[in-house]
């Protein structure tokens, strides 16, 4: 239904009928006509908008699984009873859940219901002459009139028509003349970029909505710790981990290579309130596209790489220890440079090591780095300063069947010990490996060693650890081919928002009367559609100009 | 330098704060002489509740006065003094401002303790500026009240040290998007102040008592509501600025534009009350009194998210540096 975007709602004629009265009956066309009616009048989408902003509220209380997935978890290991009745609920999925998207598929229904018979309505306005002067302007919300005597005047009724006609087309109004007994007037109505406004703000709007639900789809997101000197290659295989969108296929996933040259931090030494915070991070890499040269480039948080239609962020980072495992029998049976997961500020970090290969019995580690160990007054070590000062790596080590043949899959970053047998640390009387880089320790029990290697070069200095434990990053990559699109809108829907906030739209009549004696009486008045708090002084303004004009 | 220039910002603050107090004392004793001026005139022969009776009786080409209690009355001395004083605190303000921001050596706004100094600066200052616009002092006891408890929070439960930007804010975006949502949080502040008088207001003109008796020398509620409106309008455009601007900062740190954070969650549901606020006002049933709760209702939300979200919800923000 078409309705003119100035209409207040509801000020038609009462709707329920009175007592006695019988309605007729609606019929199946009629009940939709109702319904779609009341879907796309704006007092439900007052209603749905704000039973939109009471949906959203849940979302910010309880974990979501799209942005805080480990939340989740901690929130289901906490409240084991009260989880599964919100999750029920979706209340972990607050924003693609059933209810949420009803209220905002809706809302967007009722809207477009709006927007479209606004549009062809505007559509008309614009091809349409401005309309008949009304015989009282008096009766208006803004009016003036002027008297001048016949001495006073260069002009007659005709040419101080033609003259507020000129004045306002240059004004940027749309003009007619109308004449009616021996009145002549000019009509003028201005401001339909209002309206356009409103309609580009709300198509906008449905614009994006289509944008983020469409273009989503064809992009992923994966995520993937690189330690310095190692590669990336850009396959699905490669990620620690990835999703892809609904509509995603392999081929959006372009070749490249990319090297983690160097990862460097720069911490706070200056100010002591702040001391040892971070204040830079920057990942130095190589990439390759297929058949070029390497090309060097830095990540950094705030400033992503663009490479192969996807962003690269540099998101995360850690310490990644190497570590080496003899056996018993002397044989090497492990050597790599582990990721440890950040556990505080100061990077106290955890990391498991599993050694499938060792021989006779299969050996796994759980291992604490502390950057910089100190020592708290339990006795525990525990890190001061997250960068390399005095770097302990302490290891628990348990001989067993790691259990990786039987095919369940395990958690790389963590270790369930109850089939194992621990040989240090804990309860199994010898004390946990404590490690510096370079240091190597017997294991009990003649199963063999474990070195923490230095990644020192050798030239540095004896008590410099700046360098001896490689640092990894965790990079995300994202590829959302809508991102463009989704920009486009939203740039769109201010515009279309300031236009349709602050451009007045506003008629202005202008009507002169010739008295017998050749005395001109002019009439000038404004009406505003929607808010206009400026007409009066407009309506003033053109009176004023006018008239100074048709002065003799 | 950096503590020395910090030292000076909290002079400076505490200084606003001390000449805040008092220009909220004096604007609270002119609230009480508006009560005597508007007795006096209740007894003259046309009250302005007369006067809408009237309107509201005859036909519709009456010409509605506007305030002809206010515009009669004396001018107000105390009132003036007030003001005066709240252009003083404001100097004083802004100055503790720029010298935290030089103690900082980046934007003064950064931590919640600066965004509490930085906002409610500009709320002031968008209430000294819309003098030029509007006679808008009878909102004083509001804001400098408001300066007050923003500032006395902010000082002694958010303050902290001067820091280095961590990595996650070194951005230029830093600067665009947290300031366009202070302006946006002064606006909504001060329209929903507007509301506030406007509902009072209104309350008034529907029973024609209130012991609220200063209000007879306030605009009408249909006035105060036109007031609101505009401000928050302007409020509104800033917020939206806001939202898109924070989408390409967050697409630029986080690498999606758009996550359910926390943070993204609040603004979103701001955006959509503020929304639902402007559509109200062009609905009948909707307008006056219901709009103006939803001026309110939206700048709770504000104040909610900005207090409890920052301290209490997890979150990718986590700036408040406490």
């Amino acid at each position: 239904m078409s309705r003119p975007f100035d209409h207040v709602e509801g000020s038609g004629p009462p709707e329920r009928p009175g007592p006695g009265i019988n309605q007729p009956a609606l019929g199946v066309t009629g009940y939709l006509r109702f319904f779609w009616r009341q879907l796309t009048s704006m007092r439900t989408a007052i209603l749905l908008l704000l039973l939109l902003a009471v949906a959203a509220v849940p979302g910010s209380m309880w974990p979501q699984r799209s942005s805080d997935p480990n939340g989740v978890i901690q929130f289901f290991d906490k409240n084991p009873t009260l989880a599964p009745v919100l999750d029920r609920l979706q209340l972990f999925d607050v924003y693609t859940s059933v209810w949420f998207s009803a209220i905002y598929i809706l809302l967007f229904i009722s809207l477009i219901g709006c927007v479209l018979p606004r549009t062809l309505h505007h559509l008309k306005a614009l091809r349409a002459k401005p309309p008949r002067t009304p015989a009282r302007l008096e009766r208006l919300a803004a009016f003036a009139s002027k008297e001048l005597d016949a001495g006073d005047t260069v002009a007659d009724a005709a040419g101080a028509i033609q003259a507020a006609r000129a004045q306002l087309r240059s004004g940027g109004y749309r003009v007619a003349l109308y004449e009616s007994g021996k009145n002549l007037s000019v009509s003028a109505e201005r401001g339909y970029l209002r309206e356009t406004g409103n309609l580009v703000f709300h198509t906008a709007l449905i614009g994006i909505l289509f944008a983020v639900g469409l273009g989503g789809g064809f992009g992923y997101t994966g995520q993937k710790i690189i330690i310095e000197g190692q590669s990336f290659v850009n396959i699905k295989g490669a990620y620690d981990s990835f999703t892809p969108g609904r509509f995603f296929t392999d081929a959006a996933l372009q070749p490249y290579r990319l090297t983690l040259d160097d990862f460097s931090v720069k911490y706070e030494e200056q100010s002591i309130q702040a001391y040892g915070q971070p204040i830079d991070y920057t990942a130095k890499v190589t990439t390759w596209l297929p058949g070029q040269k390497g090309i060097d480039s830095t990540i950094k948080v705030n400033e992503p790489l663009a490479l192969g239609g996807s962003e690269l962020y540099l998101l995360g980072n850690g310490y990644a220890p190497t570590i080496t495992v003899r056996d018993g029998k002397g044989n090497i049976a492990y050597t790599a440079s582990v990721p440890f997961l950040p556990q505080d500020a100061n990077l106290t970090s955890t990391g498991v090591v599993r050694v499938p290969d060792a021989l006779p019995e299969q050996l796994a580690f759980r291992g604490f780095f502390y950057p910089t160990a100190g020592e708290l007054s339990t006795g525990a070590l525990t890190s001061i300063h997250p960068d390399l000062r005095n770097p302990v790596l302490t290891l628990f080590a348990y001989k067993g069947d790691l259990g990786l043949d039987n095919g369940i899959p395990q958690n790389v970053y963590a270790l369930d010990p109850t089939d194992l047998t621990q040989i240090a640390g804990g309860d199994s009387g010898t004390p946990a490996l404590e490690l510096r880089p370079g240091q190597t320790v017997e294991l009990p029990d003649d199963l063999g060693s474990v070195t923490f290697d230095s990644a020192s070069p050798p030239t540095a200095a004896a008590d410099d650890w700046s360098q001896s434990v490689p640092r990894y990053i965790s990079l995300d990559v994202h590829r959302d081919p809508a991102q463009l699109w989704v920009l486009l809108f939203a740039c769109l829907a201010t515009a279309g928002l300031l236009t349709s906030l602050f451009v007045p739209r506003r008629r202005v009549w202008v009507k002169a009367i010739e008295g017998e004696d050749g005395s001109l009486r002019l009439e000038y008045a404004g009406l505003a559609r929607g808010e206009d708090p400026g007409l009066d002084a407009a309506v003033a303004a053109i009176a004023e100009r006018h008239t100074e004009g048709l002065k003799a | 330098m950096t503590e020395t220039f910090d030292s000076f910002a909290l002079v400076a603050i505490y200084s606003a704060m001390g000449v805040y107090l008092i220009a909220f004392v004096f604007f609270t004793l002119d609230l009480a002489k508006r009560s005597a001026d508007a007795h006096a005139h209740a007894a003259a022969p046309v009250s302005v509740g007369q006067n809408a009776a009237a309107a509201s009786r005859g036909t519709i080409a009456t010409l509605e006065r506007e305030a002809p209690a206010s515009s009669a009355a004396p001018p107000r001395r105390i009132e003036r003094a007030a003001l005066a004083l709240t252009a003083l605190a404001w100097v004083l303000h802004v100055a503790g401002a720029v010298l935290r921001g030089l103690a900082d050596g980046h934007v003064p706004w950064s931590n919640m303790f600066e965004f509490s100094l930085v906002s409610s600066a500009i709320a002031v200052g968008v209430f000294l500026f819309l003098q030029f616009w509007q006679d808008l002092r009878f909102l004083g006891t509001y804001i400098s009240g408001f300066a007050l408890i923003v500032l006395g929070v902010g000082t002694v439960n958010f303050y902290v040290p001067v820091t280095p930007l961590p990595p996650a804010l070194q951005s230029y975006w830093l600067i665009i998007h947290v300031f366009v949502a202070t302006l946006g949080t002064a606006f909504f502040a001060v329209g929903a102040g507007l509301s506030i008088v406007q509902l009072l207001q209104a309350r008034r003109e529907a029973d024609r008592v209130s012991r609220l008796r200063f209000l007879g020398t306030m605009p009408k509620a249909e006035k105060l509501e036109n007031l609101a409106y505009r401000v928050i309008v302007v409020g509104f455009v800033f917020w939206t600025f806001t939202l898109i601007a924070g989408s390409i900062w967050a697409f630029h740190a986080w690498g999606r534009y758009w996550g359910w954070d926390t943070k993204e969650v609040w603004t979103f549901i701001i955006w959509v009350l503020f929304a639902g606020y402007i559509h109200a006002r062009a609905t009948r049933g909707w307008r006056g009194s219901r709009s103006a709760w939803l001026a309110i209702v939206g700048f709770g939300a504000v104040a909610f998210n900005y207090t409890i979200v920052n301290l209490f919800f997890k979150g990718l923000h986590v700036y408040s540096g406490l």
